[in-house]
């Protein structure tokens, strides 16, 4: 059911990740930003309608491509847009960058930079829930370039057998950095690598953010009543390139047009600017966003550099080690 | 004081930590039903059930990942690895997660674990189950690195990793699991950081780790039939390696080796000898010299295999060469 209420929340979110990102591409063009740049650009309703299907206290790792699910789980724009220009009062002081958003406080793992490597992290984030019994779920992200790595196939493996509380959800957006779905993969349903570990699996595409958030949903209650691990296949699309060097030679222009054509905030934004008891407050949010977006920047812009002194404290816990 | 062998005190460390925190576990290959693939878990399974002690499939990557993850959400795992050599197929996850999680959080993460399994040569078993990983991670920032030579030290410092909040690196040697040594009663911690001084001597210092103190008491024996008194360190900790125990030492003897299991490009013996040149030159009366592992592949030939692992008879000789006597 399409909540009102939560339609605009959905909305809000997912317009503040857009915008936030938009930002930050000029931001970058203009040096503000160094080091890699990965946009979410086209996959917000994922990260949206998932924050909207998980509870408080449960635990979410993501790719480098983390901007979204960052946002949408609570942190701030402005830590996450310091974070961005390196500032100490980013989220992690100026330490990770775009890669690596971290918000332990919202339930925010990381923002991981080696492919496949958190989802072992993830599927022990649910080891622990499972081994305390507290209830918590674990949500992992990856692209399906994921998927041919082998530490994914380790943490399904285990997270499997043990009937573990993890959600893996790959975000299939056709691309791994410029290689295509069709180049990479020998089966291109990557949902159906969840039978050989006997997997409960889902697929669907990610063009209504109520759609992402109702079937995560489903998964999560499966982790939660402990019938083990889901594999959810959602089938996306980034607007933009791999990351801020990738010009996208290896797609045409139409076939970008097409998939905005079905753009999930586009449409989410239709429904609510037609619908009378919305206009006015989408509007209103649109107006926020702006003014949240250009607080971030002036806030990222003005804070400080972190001091060398944060170097050796984030490295060992008590005495450094040398 | 009892006796115990190595494997035991690595054991009663183990069920001790267990018995004391709800969050310690054990986790890896065979470690439960199968009693350890070297007999150090056994009896834990029987005792702590299923959920603390589990037995893995063959995935290094795959466990060493998940105990990363119940370590920075606050459990504390121990995680085995049936050799430090298959460490390699989860290198990863030591170096990029383990290690950098903390720092890449702006501090907001801790990883309390303890990778632990036995390192460096046993016998016979060939170039892919011969490494001595520490020279590896010794590397990473991030990474604390042990290697006990002594039943009471793996005891000691086993404890000392489990309530450590950092990723702590734990190396055994297969060939020391039988040893026997007196281990203090009651409640036995080691500091991490900390060497010993094995034996007291004042013409050279000689300085070893996990296996090769043994080696090198041997070989003081030997120098001392040539009239030469060495002082042998234990290091028991390669990061934080105990500087001041070796300058100490070197400002003693003037003279130092630097024995250990691992090949000579690089790796910790080299770091030793840097530290030892940049912080002691003037107290030096001869250049510092390396002990090492040839530098090939281990052989499985056992002749080969000894004349490639370095041996005392090889101290003997850079000791000599430092004293000037050849």
């Amino acid at each position: 059911m399409k909540e009102p209420r939560t339609s605009l929340d959905m909305y809000r979110m997912m317009l503040l990740i857009r915008r936030f990102e938009e930002e930050a591409a000029r931001a970058y063009s203009l040096g503000k930003i160094g080091g890699f740049l990965h946009l979410y650009i086209g996959q917000e309703s994922i990260a949206v309608g998932a924050s909207h299907a998980l509870s408080d206290g449960d635990y979410t790792v993501t790719t480098y491509r983390d901007h979204g699910l960052a946002l949408a789980r609570g942190m701030s724009a402005n830590a996450a847009m310091a974070e961005l220009f390196g500032k100490a009062t980013g989220c992690s002081l100026g330490l990770g960058g775009s890669m690596h958003f971290f918000d332990a406080a919202h339930g925010m793992f990381g923002g991981h930079g080696i492919v496949g490597a958190h989802l072992p992290l993830a599927t022990g984030c649910a080891f622990a829930s499972k081994y305390r019994g507290d209830g918590r779920v674990s949500m992992v992200f990856y692209g399906e370039g994921a998927a041919s790595i082998g530490a994914t196939h380790e943490a399904m493996s285990l997270a499997a057998l043990w009937k573990l509380p993890v959600v893996f959800v790959c975000e299939n957006n056709q691309y791994a950095m410029g290689t295509s779905l069709e180049r990479s993969l020998s089966v291109p349903d990557v949902s159906r690598k969840a039978d050989a570990y006997g997997m409960a699996k889902d697929r669907f595409v990610a063009d209504d953010v109520f759609t992402v958030r109702d079937r995560l949903k489903v998964a999560i209650d499966r982790a939660r009543s402990g019938a083990g691990p889901s594999l959810v296949e959602i089938c996306t699309y980034r607007y933009r390139g791999h990351s801020m060097s990738d010009p996208a030679k290896y797609r045409s222009k139409e076939e970008v047009e097409e998939h905005k054509g079905r753009d999930a905030l586009t449409r989410l934004e239709a429904s609510l600017v037609l619908d009378p008891d919305t206009k006015d407050e989408a509007g209103q949010i649109q107006a926020a966003v702006e003014l949240e977006i250009s607080a971030a920047l002036r806030f990222a812009e003005e804070s400080p550099e972190p001091s060398i002194d944060v170097l050796e404290p984030t490295t060992y816990k008590g005495e450094f080690a040398r | 004081m009892r006796t115990l062998r190595v494997r035991e005190a690595i054991r009663e460390a183990m069920a001790e930590e267990l018995e004391r925190d709800e969050d310690v576990f054990l986790m890896g290959e065979e470690v439960g039903q199968y009693q350890g693939a070297y007999k150090v878990s056994e009896g834990l399974l029987e005792r702590f059930g299923e959920k603390r002690v589990i037995d893995t499939p063959i995935a290094e990557a795959g466990f060493a990942g998940l105990g990363i993850g119940a370590a920075i959400v606050g459990l504390r795992p121990i995680i085995e690895f049936m050799t430090w050599n298959f460490s390699a197929v989860a290198f990863d996850q030591l170096l990029n997660n383990a290690a950098k999680l903390r720092q890449m959080s702006g501090g907001q993460l801790t990883v309390p674990i303890v990778f632990r399994g036995p390192n460096g040569s046993a016998r016979q078993v060939g170039s892919q189950h011969s490494h001595a990983m520490e020279h590896f991670y010794c590397h990473v920032p991030g990474l604390k690195v042990v290697a006990p030579a002594t039943a009471a030290d793996a005891k000691g410092l086993l404890k000392s990793a489990v309530r450590d909040d950092n990723p702590v690196i734990y190396l055994e040697s297969e060939t020391l699991y039988s040893m026997k040594g007196e281990v203090p009663d009651g409640e036995h911690l080691v500091p991490i950081g900390k060497g010993r001084i094995a034996r007291e001597g004042k013409d050279v210092t000689i300085i070893a780790y996990s296996r090769m103190v043994h080696v090198s008491l041997a070989a003081a024996e030997l120098l001392l039939q040539k009239g030469i008194d060495c002082e042998v360190i234990d290091l028991r900790s390669l990061r934080p390696l105990d500087q001041d125990i070796i300058l100490a030492s070197v400002a003693k003897t003037h003279r130092a080796v630097v024995a250990y299991e691992g090949w000579p490009y690089g790796g910790v013996g080299a770091e030793i000898v840097d530290r030892i040149q940049r912080h002691a030159f003037d107290s030096l009366d001869a250049p510092v010299l390396r002990v090492t592992t040839m530098d090939v592949p281990m052989p499985y030939n056992a002749n080969l295999e000894q004349l490639v692992v370095p041996q005392a008879s090889g101290i003997v000789a850079a000791v000599e060469r430092v004293m000037y006597r050849k």
